[in-house]
C-alpha cells in the first residue's frame, strides 16, 4: 500500500506558482511568506505548500490557507505579515483582502463559493490547487495511483478497454476520436514492440490548459499512461512537451524519475509483471508538431512533417510500431475513470460528448483563466456565470473556438452548447479547448487575418492547398483590412477557403480556411464595411482609420503632444490639441497616456477619394 | 541602432572562433550519438551557446553520420531555433491570441521602430534582438512581453520606451551570466 504523509490538521499556506502567478510577482509573495514565519519561529509548524496553476490566473498571485480554506486573491508581500497574524495564527479571515462578488460586492471567504470556482465541475483541474507537484507524498495523499494499483491487481488490459470505452471519453486534443475505440485497435496489433505517447505540444497560441495539467499534477498523466500502456500492452512510452514551457518539462522529468524511484514506473511496476518506462521528449516550437503523424516524426528525429493516414498511428506509429497517442487531459482522465467507474465519467456530459473539457478563457473576459466545465455548458455560462462577462461594460461580439484553426461565433449564438457535435454544425471546432473571447473592439477581418497569417507560417509546406492557401487568403485579407478589397475578394476568399479545407493533407490545412469562412458567415457586414465604406467598424485596421481629439474633452495638458512619436500633434498649452493626419503614424500612444479619453479613434480615416 | 542584414531564417550560416571550448561534443555524447536524438541535441547546444553556430551544426551532422543538409533541415523547420546570436537583450512580445486581442500588434509595432528592427532581427551593435513568441501562458495579463526572460504584463505602446530604458539600467547592474540564465 502506497501512503503519503502529511498531516491534515497542520495548517498549511497554499501559494499558486503557476505561470500566470509567477508572472504576477508570486516569487516575491513566497520569500514574503518565508521570512515571516522565520520571524515568527512557525517554519516548522506552519507548511507552505507551492502549488501548480489554480486556473484563476486573472486574480493571481493566488493564496489559500488550509485548513480553513480561506482565499486570498492578489496577494502582495506586505499582506504575508497581516496574513500570518490574523488568519494563520488567530483564525479570522481579513476582510478587505477577502475575494468580493464583482456583482453584489460581498466578501467571500472560501474558494468554492466564488462564482468563477462553484459553477465549474472540476476533474482534472480539481487536484492542482491542492499538491505540491514536485511532491509524489502529496499525490499520494490524495489518492495517486491507486487507480494504477487496482488496474493491475484486479484488470485484465480487455476490462480496462472496456471500461474506458463504456466512459465515452473522447480525445481532448481536437479531433474527439473515442478514446476506447483507438486502444482497442491499437490492442489488437500483433507486433512485438508497442508505444504510448503524450501530446504536450499544445500549438495553440493562447491556450495553456496542458501545460498546467503538466505542471501542476504531473504524477495524474503518468498514471493514466501506464494504464494505458498496460492496456495496449506498450512497453515504452513518450511525453511530448515543447522546450519553451521549461517548468512543464522539469516538473514531468521530474515526476518521471520519482515514479520510477517508488517502482511506479520501470521494470516489473508495484511488484507486477508490468513492465513500463517513459520519455520527456522535447519539441521545437511548431504548431503543425501537434497533429499525430508529425508529432511522432519528430520524437524520431525528424522535421515534424504530417503524412497522409491511414494507416493510422495505432496501427503504424513510432518506428513502423502500433502507438497510442492522447492529449494529456485525456490521459489525465483515465485515473479517474478507473477510479470512480464508467458510468460515473458517462453521466456526466451530453449525449454524445461525455465527461468535462477543460477550456482557456481568454480575451475581453473579466476571469481570465482555466474552466473546467461539463460538455454541453452553453458559452453563455461559462462567459457569464464563470467568466464575470465583459469587461468596461462593452458588448461582446464574437467567441473563438478551436484555436488558430477553429472559428468564431457570433453573440447571439451563445445559448450553444459547447460539445463536439453543436461546435462542427455551427461552423467552428472543438480544438484544445481555447475560448477566445471578443468585444466590440475586436475586428473581424483583423482576426481572419491574423489566424491566417499564422497558419502561413505554421504550415509545413508539403501539400499545395494549404502552402499557397494560405497565403492568397491572407493576401486577400490583407488587402480588405488596407482598403484595397473588392467584392470579388469576398467571393476569391469563400471559394478558395473551401477549397484549401477540402484537399488538403492534414488536420491543419483541413481547417485552415476554417477562421475566414466563419467569420464571413457570421460577419459579412463588416468585410463589407471595409471593402465598400472603407471603414473599420472596430477602430483596429489602421489604415482604415484615424485619431482625433475631441474639442470638449480635451483640457490642454500637452501630455499626447510630449509622447507622440511622430511629432504629430499641435496646440498650446491648455488649449485645445489636433493631430495632424498627414503626419499621425496611428500608433495610439496619444489615446493611451490621455487620461481624459479626449482621443477618438474613429472609423474611416486614412483613405481618401 | 539600423536594421541588422535580412531576417534570421534566410542568412548564411555565421562561424565562430570558440570552436576547441565549444560544449558540442560533450553534448552529442550525452545523447549517445543517438540519431533519434538530434532534436535534443541541437536544443542542448542552443541552450549552451544562444544559438546555432554553423561548426556546430557540422560536428553533429558529421558524428551521427548523417548530411548536414538534414541537421539544417531541422535547425530551419522548428521556430525555436536561431542560426545568428541573439541580441544581448531579447525583447521577446508575445503574439499569442489572447494578447493579439488586447493589442499585441500595436506593441511590437512600437518595439520595431524605437529599436529599428524588424522581429527576428538583432540590432547592427548586437545590443538588442526582437522576437515574437506565441502564447506564454499568461494570458490574464497580456499584452505580455518579456524582457530578457523576465515577465512584463499589460504593457500598452505608451509603456515601450519606459520599458526598454529599464531593461539598459538592469542590464548594466547585472552580469551577462546571470542574465542569460534567467532567460533560460
Ligand atoms: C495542426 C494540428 C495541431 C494539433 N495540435 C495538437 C496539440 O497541440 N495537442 C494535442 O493534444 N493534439 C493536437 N492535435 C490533434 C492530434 O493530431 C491528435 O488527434 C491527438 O493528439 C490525439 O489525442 P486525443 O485523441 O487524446 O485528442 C493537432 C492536430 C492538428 C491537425
Ligand atoms: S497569448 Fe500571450 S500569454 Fe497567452
Amino acid at each position: 500500500m502506497l501512503i503519503g504523509r502529511s498531516d491534515p490538521e497542520r495548517p498549511c499556506i497554499t501559494i499558486c506558482t503557476g505561470t500566470g502567478c509567477v508572472a504576477g510577482g508570486a516569487g516575491d509573495v513566497v520569500e514574503a511568506f518565508r521570512k515571516v514565519l522565520a520571524d515568527h519561529g512557525l517554519s516548522r509548524r506552519v507548511e507552505i505548500r507551492l502549488t501548480g496553476c489554480h486556473g484563476f490566473c486573472e486574480m493571481g498571485p493566488l493564496v489559500t490557507l488550509q485548513p480553513s480554506e480561506t482565499f486570498y486573491p492578489k496577494v502582495r508581500p506586505k499582506d504575508a505579515k497581516r496574513i500570518i497574524e490574523q488568519t494563520v495564527l488567530n483564525k479570522e479571515p481579513i476582510e478587505e483582502l477577502l475575494y468580493r462578488d464583482p456583482s453584489t460586492h460581498e466578501p467571500i471567504e472560501h474558494e468554492g463559493d466564488i462564482p468563477f470556482y462553484s459553477h465549474q465541475h472540476r476533474i482534472v483541474l480539481a487536484e492542482n490547487g491542492r499538491i505540491d507537484p514536485t511532491n509524489l507524498n502529496d499525490f499520494l495523499d490524495i489518492g495517486g495511483y491507486l487507480a494504477l494499483q487496482n488496474v493491475l491487481a484486479t484488470m485484465s488490459p480487455a476490462d480496462v478497454i472496456d471500461d474506458v470505452s463504456r466512459s465515452g471519453l473522447r480525445g481532448r486534443g481536437g479531433a474527439g476520436f473515442p478514446a476506447g475505440p483507438k486502444w482497442k485497435i491499437a490492442s489488437e496489433q500483433p507486433a512485438a514492440c508497442k508505444y504510448v505517447v503524450c501530446n504536450g505540444d499544445e500549438g495553440d497560441p493562447g491556450a495553456y490548459m496542458d501545460r498546467s495539467v503538466l505542471e501542476g499534477n504531473p504524477h495524474r498523466v503518468l498514471e493514466g499512461m501506464c494504464i494505458g500502456a498496460y492496456a495496449i500492452g506498450a512497453q515504452q512510452g513518450f511525453i511530448y512537451v515543447r522546450h519553451e514551457y521549461p517548468l512543464a518539462v522539469g516538473r514531468i522529468s521530474r515526476a518521471v524519475q520519482d515514479a520510477r524511484r517508488a517502482g511506479m514506473l520501470g521494470e516489473r511496476i508495484l511488484g507486477t509483471d508490468f513492465s513500463f518506462d517513459l520519455k520527456v521528449v522535447r519539441g521545437a516550437g511548431a504548431f503543425v508538431c501537434g497533429e499525430e503523424t508529425a508529432l511522432i516524426a519528430s520524437i524520431e528525429g525528424r522535421k515534424g512533417e504530417p503524412r497522409q493516414r491511414p494507416p493510422y498511428p495505432a496501427v503504424s506509429g513510432y518506428m513502423g510500431s502500433p502507438t497510442v497517442i492522447n492529449n494529456v487531459e485525456t490521459w489525465a482522465n483515465i485515473p479517474h475513470i478507473i477510479n470512480n467507474g464508467p458510468d460515473w465519467y458517462a453521466s456526466i456530459g451530453s449525449e454524445h460528448s461525455k465527461g468535462t473539457k477543460i477550456f482557456s478563457l481568454v480575451g475581453k473576459v473579466n476571469c481570465t483563466g482555466l474552466v473546467e466545465v461539463p460538455m454541453g455548458t452553453s458559452i453563455r455560462s461559462i462567459v457569464y456565470d464563470i467568466g464575470g462577462g465583459i469587461p468596461d461594460q462593452k458588448a461582446l461580439k464574437a467567441v473563438q473556438t478551436g484555436g488558430p484553426a477553429g472559428g468564431c461565433l457570433p453573440a447571439d449564438q451563445i445559448d450553444l452548447p459547447i460539445d463536439f457535435e453543436a461546435l462542427r454544425e455551427a461552423g467552428t471546432i472543438m480544438g484544445s479547448g481555447g475560448l477566445i473571447v471578443m468585444d466590440e473592439s475586436t475586428c473581424m477581418v483583423d482576426v481572419a487575418r491574423y489566424f491566417t497569417g499564422f497558419l502561413e507560417e505554421e504550415s509545413c509546406g508539403k501539400c499545395y492547398p494549404c502552402r499557397k492557401g494560405t497565403q492568397r487568403m491572407r493576401e486577400l485579407l490583407e488587402d480588405i483590412c488596407e482598403g484595397r478589397g473588392t467584392m470579388e475578394h469576398l467571393s476569391l476568399l469563400d471559394e478558395l477557403g473551401a477549397t484549401v479545407n477540402t484537399t488538403s493533407m492534414c488536420g491543419l490545412g483541413q481547417n485552415a480556411a476554417t477562421p475566414v469562412l466563419s467569420t464571413i458567415r457570421y460577419f459579412r457586414d463588416e468585410y463589407i464595411a471595409h471593402i465598400r465604406d472603407h471603414c473599420c467598424p472596430a477602430g483596429v485596421c489602421t489604415e482604415l482609420i484615424r485619431f482625433e481629439i475631441m474639442a470638449d474633452l480635451c483640457d490642454g495638458c500637452g501630455a499626447c503632444a510630449k509622447v507622440c512619436p511622430a511629432e504629430a500633434i499641435f496646440g498650446e498649452k491648455n488649449e485645445l490639441h489636433t493631430i495632424d493626419p498627414n503626419l499621425c503614424i496611428k500608433c495610439g500612444t496619444c489615446k493611451d497616456v490621455c487620461t481624459k479619453d479626449a482621443v477618438l479613434v474613429l472609423s474611416g480615416g486614412g483613405h481618401e477619394h | 541602432m539600423r536594421a541588422a542584414t535580412a531576417p534570421v531564417r534566410e542568412i548564411a550560416l555565421v562561424d565562430t572562433p570558440e570552436i576547441l571550448s565549444s560544449p558540442v561534443g560533450r553534448i552529442i555524447e550525452e545523447h549517445h550519438n543517438d540519431r533519434n536524438d538530434l532534436i535534443a541535441m541541437l536544443l542542448d547546444i542552443q541552450d549552451a551557446m544562444g544559438f546555432l553556430p554553423r561548426f556546430a551544426m557540422e560536428h553533429v551532422a558529421t558524428s551521427l553520420e548523417i548530411p548536414i543538409t538534414e541537421v539544417y533541415g531541422i535547425a530551419t523547420f522548428f521556430k525555436y531555433f536561431r542560426l545568428k546570436p541573439p541580441g544581448e537583450h531579447q525583447c521577446t512580445v508575445c503574439t499569442g491570441t489572447a494578447c493579439h486581442v488586447r493589442g499585441a500588434a500595436r506593441v511590437l509595432r512600437e518595439f520595431e521602430r524605437h529599436l529599428g528592427i524588424r522581429s527576428g532581427e538583432v540590432t547592427d551593435d548586437r545590443e538588442y534582438g526582437l522576437e515574437t513568441v506565441n502564447c506564454v501562458g499568461a494570458c490574464a495579463l497580456g499584452p505580455i512581453v518579456l524582457l530578457d526572460g523576465d515577465y512584463q504584463g499589460q504593457v500598452t505602446a505608451s509603456k515601450v520606451p519606459t520599458l526598454l530604458r529599464r531593461l539598459k539600467r538592469s542590464a548594466e547592474k547585472k552580469p551577462v551570466a546571470a542574465r542569460s540564465e534567467a532567460a533560460a
